[in-house]
Formats: C-alpha cells, structure tokens, sequence
C-alpha cells in the first residue's frame, strides 16, 4: 500500500503546483471535470458492467440546473452545485428506474433514447436558453468568503472535489456494497438465488454515478461560465465512454488517464487538424475495441501480472478487487 | 373545410401526410437495424452512417460520373453493401463470442469515423440533390399540395418492406436465415456456410440503409451529420417494436412517423420526443416491444 | 499509471503555447466564425481574405508592431465561440476580435470582451440584442441589425400590401430578435401578425413547418432566419406551391443567398443591406480587388469586416496603443468614411450608425451582367435605420 500512496502523493503535490508549471488553469480545470466524469461512469460500466449510452444528460443536466439558479435565482456556488448534483442525481433515478428493466444492450439503447429526450427538453424549454445556452454564469464567491473569480482558485476547487470524488469511488467500490455489485456483475442469477434485491443495487449505482456525473457538469459549467447543448448532446456521451474505456474500464486511475489523453487530443489536435479530431477518435474507438479492450491501465496491469514476484505485489496494488 | 377539435382537417391531413413520408424511412431504416439485430446479435450504431454515405454516394455519383437517380437507387445501396461485408468480414468477426457490447461501440466508433471524415471533407452545410425529372411536379390533394417526389417515397419504402418482410419470413432463404439465427453452429452443421450469410446479412441490412439514404438525398439536404439524429429516433422504433421483430420495425416505423405528423399539429414542440416517450411507456408495460417475442 | 500521466501532462507543458506573450512586439487580431456551417458563405473565409487586404492596405505594421491574424471556426457553437476567445486573450495577447455570423455565439463572446477587456466588433450578427441587454463597453455592431431589418424590409412589403404576417423563425436568439423586430413594425403599420413556427438552426426539411405557415391563411411569409436556412426554406415553399398563396417576405437575405437561389427564384424579393458592391465607384473598386482573390462579389459583412479592421487599425494609430480603453474612447469619437460607410460614426451602445438600403432584386430580364441582382428602392439614413437609443443598454440611456 505504501507504494501507492506515495505515488499518489506526487501526482498530487504535481497537481498542487500547477499553477506554477504555465499550464493553462481553464486547460486543467476542463481536464479535471472530465475526470471525474469518466471515474463516475466507470462506477457503472467498469464496476457495475451498465454500459450508459446517455449519461451526457447527467453532466449536461447539472450544469444547467447549476447555471440556472446562479443567472436568474442569485444563488452562491456553492448551493448552486449542491442542487446541480441533486437534479441530476433525481433524473439518474427516473431514468435508472426504466433502463434498469432492460439489460445490456437493451438497457444501452434505452439509455441512449432517454437522453435524447433530455437533449430535447434542454433545447425546447424556455429557461434553458436554446441553441444559445446559459451565459455569462458568474462564478460568485464559494460561501460569501473566497471569490471564485480567479482562474486559479478555481482550479483548487475543482481539484479539491476531484480528489473527494476518487477517494468516495474508491471507498464505494472496496465497501460491502462495492462488494454486492461485484458479485451482480460477475453471475447476476447468483445473486439474485442468494437472495440480493439485484434492481435495487443497480439502481442505487446508477443514482451514484449520475449524480457524481453531475457535480463534473455543474463544476465545469461554473469554471467556463456558461451550459450548452454541447454538454447534453450524444456526441458527449460518447466521449466519456471513449475516455474510459482508452484508460481501462474497472481500474481507478484509468479513466482519469483516458480524460486526460482525450481532452488533451481536443485542445491540440483541433488547432493541428481541425475537424478531423473526430474522425480520429472514432479510429481510437475502434482500435480499443478491437485490440484494447482493457484499455491503457488494464494492458498495464496485465503486463506487470505477467511477471509475477514484486510486480505482482504491485499488481495486487492496483487490482482493485485486489486478487 | 371542416374541423375537428377547432383544427383544419385540411391541416390534419397534411401533416398525417408528411408524417407518412417520415415514417417511410423510419421503416425502412428500422428493418435493416432489425434484419442486422435479429440475424447477428449486433446493434449497428453505424445504420446512419451507412444511411449518410447512400446519400453521399447518390451526389457524387451525380456530381463525379454523371450518374442518374435510377442508376444511384441500384449502384449506391450495392456499393455500401459491399462495404459493409468489408466491414463484418475484417471488423465485426474479430469480436465473435465477445459481449454484444463491443459490437455497439465497434460501430459506434466506424460512425464517427465515417461522419467526421465526410464532415470534414464536404463541410456541414448541406449539398442540394435535384429530384429527377420523371419525378418533378407536384399532385393536388385537395388538403395540400404533395410534391410528386414524396409520393413515391411512400410508395417505394412500402414495397421495399414488403419484399424484405416476404424474402424472410417467406422463402427458402429467409427460413435459412432465421434459423442461423436461432443456432449457427447447428446449421453450420449442415453444412451452411453461416459465415458468409453473416457477412451478407450485414451487407444487406446496411444496402437498405443506403437505400434510405438515396431515397432521402432529393428531399433532405446531403449533409455529413444526416444520419446521426435519425439514427437515435430508429432505435427508439425498433425498441418499441420488438429488437428482432421485422414486422415490428415496418409497421411501428410508418405509426410512429404517423403520430409524430399527428403531434406536429396539436402540440408542435413536443414532436421530437413523442418517439421517446411512447418508447418509455412501452418499455414498462411491455419490455419486450410490441411485437417481440422474449 | 500517475508516472504515464505525470509524464504525459510534462509534454503536454513543454509544447504548449503557454502564456508566452508576443504579445510586446505583435499586434494580434482575431477572427471567429462559421466556416463550414450554414453561414460559411456570408463572412467565413471571405471575411477573413478582406481582413487581411485591409491589414495589407494598411501596411502590415502598426506602432512598428507586425500585425498577426489568428482564425477559428466556432461551429454556430456559443461554447467553442466564448472558450476560443477566452484562450487567445489569455494565451495569445489578443488586441482585437471580430466576430462572424450567428448572434447566439456573438452574445457569449460580447461578454469575455468585456470580461477580458478586448475590443471585439460583431460583424456577422444581427440581433439587436448586442447593442441593448447584451451591450459592453468593449463591443461594436458594425453591419446590420435586427431592427434596421426590420424598418427596411418589412416597411416596404407592409406598404406593398401584405398586411398580414405568419413566421417562420430560426429558434435561436438571431431569429427570435428578427422576428420581433419585424412585428413591431408591421402593427405599426397597420398590418397583423398572425402566428409564427420556431425551426431549429440548419434544417434540412422545412415541409411540415410551411405548413403550419400555409394553414394560417397570412398574405405574407415571414422568413425570419437567414443563409443556407433562408435558401432552402425559400426552395421548400416553392415546391410546396405555398409561394403561390403567400408572398415570402427575406427579412435577413445576403448577396450569397440570391447567388445560390437564382434569380428566377429570388426575383422581387425585398431585402434590407448594408452595403452592395455596385452602388459607386469606391465600391467597385473594392469588389474588383477582391472578386480577383475570391471569385465572388463580397457580400455586406465581407466589406464590413475590411471596414472594420481598417478603422481599428486607424484608431490605434491616432492614441499610439493598443490600450483597450483609449482605442474605444477614441472609436467611439472619429467619424468613418470609407467605401463601405459614409460619415458612419459608433454610438454609445456600441452601434455604428450608418446607411442603409432597401434593394429589390432584378428579374433575370433586368440583369445585365453577373452578379447584377438589386435595384435600389430606397437609402434610409443611419438613424432612421437603427432607430433612437432604446434605453436597455446601460451604457447609453435615453
């Protein structure tokens, strides 16, 4: 354990240091929202086996919650994220409550229909703005004391929640509950003969990851001032599944690395290669799953195991069921 | 003219008419996501990219070779469906005996590819396509004026359907087809060759998609991102009509482009998620669809 | 994997454009548009060809600071519009911004000017919105707008006749404003407005939205969008035979748009512009020079951003600094004379006030040459076009 730790601590303490380093704060703060929005996801798929087809409509939903009640309610950041996180946790729930019924790929397309219609109702609705969005969202002062204003006390925020969103991952999956939906997701029937409300695990991981997906939405909706259909949009949906599955679909770290590759991609590559950005990412998809389906972290992880004796203590570090 | 519930029947009409256009191509659309689903187990996230490059042939085949409509409506739906074997045969056997899953995001990453490339090499403003001349003009209903050209959309979706419908559920071929369906390694065992017909299967289903497209090219602009809203709104179709139910996907196609014309009248935003929601509403009442049999 | 990642986020330190500020010795402007969308023939990269002969007219160098142009395509997204905008003033050194079509975009990008403090000239835009609510102390609305639209077109056809509207409006804030505007006028005088259906931006089918127009029984079609939209919504109604009941109305119509329609199809139609390439002698001689780059006439906002990046260029000039504050006080004194305005002059709110005219286009029989496709029907002076100072922007009340 300690290897990890430190290992941790140094990402960490590069992390702190940022501002340091040039990097551009708003770089790094769209970085870390989708971070935390790729290890919400892969709560489901990695840990869970839900493939969500439509979980842009949490990011996307909290970010105009979020930019809604900061624009024409008044409200502080703070609250303003909390409710951001309720709303779309609420909606995880409703929509969980119907996917649930369904199964693989069945449950992968209703997930994807249903997000279509918050994409719908997020464009026709007359407080949400339209095609135009929210904007000139106000970043406030976090509780009335520390002004958000500056880019870089924002990205200590947003930082800060990135690190409680891990570590609440991390204590979910390694808690009892963690350990239920392990087991659904390795020989459901078995579960259920053992006597486990299946539907009511599923559902409540599927709320988590929702809900977590939406502290990322109304976080980067804050930090860039405004909610767009971009954030609702299918095309959005699919970038978080790329981004986990690129990094490794049920490892902790995998999905950070796969936002960060992704969202650094975006930056540089459109000024390189304009609209092709797309088409290559597609290419990317299509290569992991053909190829690399435990993605960057698990092809790691599978390396190291290989060779047994202190890679394999490693191996045992990053596992996370810890075999 | 006469009204019910204070609107125009003449309106009514109209729309309902417009709305069998739609829903032709939802059918036609649906059937081969149905054809695909039912006889290989794949979700083909990159039906509407086939849809799109159907459309895109048409044009350049205009454009580059001086290909006529009746020409594109046969040459387009058989190159995209040679594509299309390319593609089971190189891509989508590698993941054989592999969670159905990653067939759905295997397609779901050839759709980017192929609409980011076209995006990028044709823009996103959309290509007009002329409708031919044989086809120009427009008939009088009384309640709206019906350009000839749409009418013949109906009209070739429905027998498109028809013989696809027939072909399966009523010929030699089709009873081979399904039963590959119901066990492949059985009739491998009787010496079928399940492969190939995997791999036409595919092709098939995405030549009627290209079909779609080409139909599509004179009425919609050809545009890179064609494809990729309809194909949400199919998918939706074929959930409520049963995944692997042919029948299903013809007949809940044309209703739903019905209902869809229907809502435009009485309740006009709330047209682009009527599909949606009667979706959700058949998935708690009956989550095997309408016609599916689970 | 933190390793990867920490080695992975070096490279990325190491090759980006940090804020390293050439800002000293370059002077930076910018251009954000749509270039492959539905307004891509309007400005896009047209507008960035008259950009740079205007900075080539110039001389290429001011304050001896060489003058760089950055360009971006904002996809008729507010997002990527305000995020690019954002990252030049913060990476770039960005001196000027101007802003292309899409008023949704411009809206956003009107408030990293003033969050940013950098001139930025919307060029491409119409929604009046830009110089009331949505007005900084950093934005100019060179061209059009929504309400010169307005008083231009739809008086004309209301005093043609058509006395009762139905529209049919692009459902974002360009289209909404237009409409709006267009309203006003038309119960103004005398007419009625009897309903309007909202489209989303790009359609591609427009039959069952005419319609809903068609079953309202109006005289007039309202087209409230503009570009790829208006042409094929124009297209659609003719198919449809709604043309036939229902005079199309092209509230917002571009030299580009009647080029892709045809004369055949756009012939009478009334429309409102800024400028037309072959209104005078100064005139053609900036068409000349640029059909020679282009292959096309320029259209309003083609010759407006030259305009626009000429005066900036002026400006900064005459106070000696790129300093945000003194180049806009001194903007919003001069006087612009040019080929593309006439003792034009920037009002408090941001508007620049000039002439504008109401154009009808030719029959085929009546064009004599290409692109020969208005006639003039009317110059209306500045303030007659924008109208008095509203009051909503709190830079300039009554």
């Amino acid at each position: 354990m300690r290897a990890t730790s430190v290992l941790y601590m140094l990402a960490a303490l590069f992390a702190l240091s940022l501002p340091l380093t040039g990097i551009y704060p708003v770089y790094a703060i769209q970085l870390l929202c989708f971070a935390m929005f790729a290890c919400a996801y892969n709560l489901l798929l990695g840990f869970g086996r839900m493939l969500s087809f439509g979980h842009a409509a949490f990011f996307g939903s909290a970010a105009y919650a979020t930019c809604w009640l900061v624009t024409a309610r008044a409200w502080g950041p703070a609250a303003a994220i909390l409710a951001g996180v309720l709303v779309a946790g609420l909606l995880g729930g409703v929509i969980g409550a119907v996917a649930i019924r369904r199964r693989g790929i069945y449950f992968a397309m209703v997930t994807l229909a249903l997000a279509q219609l918050v994409y719908f109702v997020c464009l026709e609705a007359p407080f949400t703005g339209g095609e135009n969005g929210l904007q000139g969202v106000a970043r406030g002062s976090l509780f009335g004391l520390v002004s958000l204003k500056s880019d870089i006390v924002m990205y200590y925020l947003v930082f800060g929640a990135f690190v409680a969103v891990f570590a609440l991952i991390r204590r979910v999956v390694h808690s009892p509950f963690g350990q239920v939906l392990k087991a659904i997701r390795e020989n459901e029937l078995r579960a259920v003969s053992l006597g486990y409300d299946v539907n009511r695990y599923k559902l409540v991981a599927f709320v988590l990851s929702a809900a977590l997906a939406g502290l990322a939405g109304s976080l980067k909706a804050l930090a860039l001032g405004f909610a767009t259909l971009s954030d609702v949009q299918q095309a959005a949906s699919g970038e978080v599944i790329l981004m986990t599955l690129l990094g490794g679909t049920g490892t902790f770290f995998g999905p950070v690395l796969g936002a960060g590759i992704i969202v650094t991609l975006q930056h540089y590559l459109s000024d390189l290669v304009g609209g092709w950005v797309t088409a290559i990412i597609g290419a990317i998809f299509v290569v992991c799953v053909l190829s690399f389906r435990r993605g960057i972290v698990g092809e790691w992880v599978a390396l190291w195991s290989r060779s047994g004796g202190a890679a394999g203590r490693l191996r045992r570090l990053f596992r996370p069921d810890g075999r | 003219m006469s009204e019910i519930f204070g609107i125009p029947v003449a309106v009514i009409l109209g729309q309902l008419t417009l709305g069998l256009v739609n829903g032709s191509f939802y059918a036609l659309l649906s059937l081969g996501l149905a054809v695909i689903f039912g006889l290989m187990g794949v979700v083909n996230f990159a039906h509407g990219a086939f849809y799109t490059l159907g459309a895109f042939a048409a044009l350049l085949g205009l454009q580059w070779f001086g290909l006529n409509y009746w020409l594109a409506l046969l040459i387009a739906p058989l190159l995209v469906g040679l594509l299309g074997v390319v593609v089971e045969r190189l891509l989508l056997r590698r993941l054989n005996g592999l969670d159905p899953l990653y067939g759905l995001l295997l397609t779901f990453g050839l759709a980017l590819i192929v609409e980011g490339s076209l995006h990028q090499v044709f823009g996103s403003t959309g290509h007009s396509y002329p409708v031919p001349q044989s086809l120009a003009g427009a008939l009088n209903l009384g309640f709206m004026i019906l350009p000839l050209y749409r009418a013949w959309v109906i009209l070739a979706s429905v027998v498109v359907c028809f013989t696809t419908w027939f072909v399966i559920e009523r010929t030699r071929l089709g009873t081979t087809l399904r039963a590959a369906t119901a066990n492949a390694a059985l009739l491998q065992a009787f010496g079928v060759n399940v492969p190939v017909l995997k791999a036409l299967s595919y092709g098939g289903g995405v030549a009627l998609a290209a079909l779609a497209g080409v139909l599509a090219s004179p009425i919609v602009l050809v545009n890179s991102h064609m494809g990729t809203s309809l194909v949400i709104v199919v998918f939706a179709v074929v959930v409520i009509g049963g995944m692997g139910s042919i029948f299903g996907a013809i007949v809940s196609g044309l209703a739903l482009g019905l209902i869809e014309g229907f809502t435009k009248v009485i309740y006009p935003e709330a047209s682009n998620i009527v599909v949606f929601v009667i979706m959700a509403v058949v998935l708690i009442l009956r989550p095997a669809g309408l016609f599916g049999r689970e | 994997m933190k390793v990867t990642t920490a080695a992975m986020v070096a490279a990325a330190v190491l090759t980006s454009p940090c804020a390293a500020w050439a800002a000293g010795d370059e002077v930076v402007i910018g251009d954000i548009d749509d270039m492959s969308g539905v307004y891509a023939d309007v400005m896009g990269a047209g507008g960035v060809e008259a950009i740079k002969m205007a900075i080539a007219d110039f001389g290429g160098t001011v304050l001896n600071k060489k003058i760089v142009t950055l360009v971006a395509d904002h996809q008729n997204k507010p997002d990527i519009g305000a995020s690019k905008f954002r990252e030049w003033a913060d990476q770039n050194g960005l001196n000027l911004l101007l802003g292309g079509s899409n008023t949704g975009v411009n809206i956003a990008m009107a408030k990293v000017a003033a969050a940013k403090k950098v001139p930025y000239f919307a060029i491409g835009p119409g929604g009046a919105s830009l110089t009331n609510e949505d007005c900084t102390a950093y934005s100019v609305h060179y061209v059009y707008d929504t309400t010169a639209l307005a008083n231009g077109t739809a008086t004309a056809i209301v005093n043609a006749g058509g006395k009762s509207w139905f529209y049919l409006t692009a459902d974002y804030a360009f289209g909404t404003q237009l409409q709006t505007a267009a309203s006003k006028v038309v119960e103004s005088h005398g007419g009625k407005n009897l309903g309007a259906v909202r489209v989303p931006l790009g359609a591609s089918d427009f039959s069952s939205f005419l319609l809903q127009a068609q079953a309202s029984g109006a005289q007039v079609l309202g087209l409230a969008n503009a570009g790829t939209d208006f042409s094929n919504s124009l297209k659609a109604a003719n198919e449809f035979g709604i043309t036939a009941k229902m005079k199309p109305a092209a509230l917002l119509a571009f030299l580009s748009d009647v080029h892709s329609i045809g004369l055949q199809a756009a012939q009478g139609l009334y429309l409102t512009t800024a400028w037309y390439w072959d209104l005078n002698p100064e005139t053609r001689a900036f068409a000349k020079r640029y059909f020679a780059k282009m292959n096309r006439e320029p259209t309003m906002d083609q010759a407006g951003a030259y305009s626009a990046t000429m005066t900036y260029l002026k400006a900064v000039k005459a106070v000696g600094s790129t300093d945000p504050e003194k180049v806009m006080a001194e903007l919003k004194r001069t006087k612009i004379n040019d080929m593309f305005a006439k003792g034009g002059y920037i009002r408090a709110d941001g508007a620049m006030i000039h002439d504008m005219y109401v154009m009808q286009v030719k029959t085929p029989q009546e064009s004599k040459y290409p692109w020969d496709y208005y006639k003039l029907v009317k110059t209306m002076s500045g303030e007659e076009a924008f109208g008095p100072i509203t009051g909503l922007c709190p830079l300039a009340p009554k």
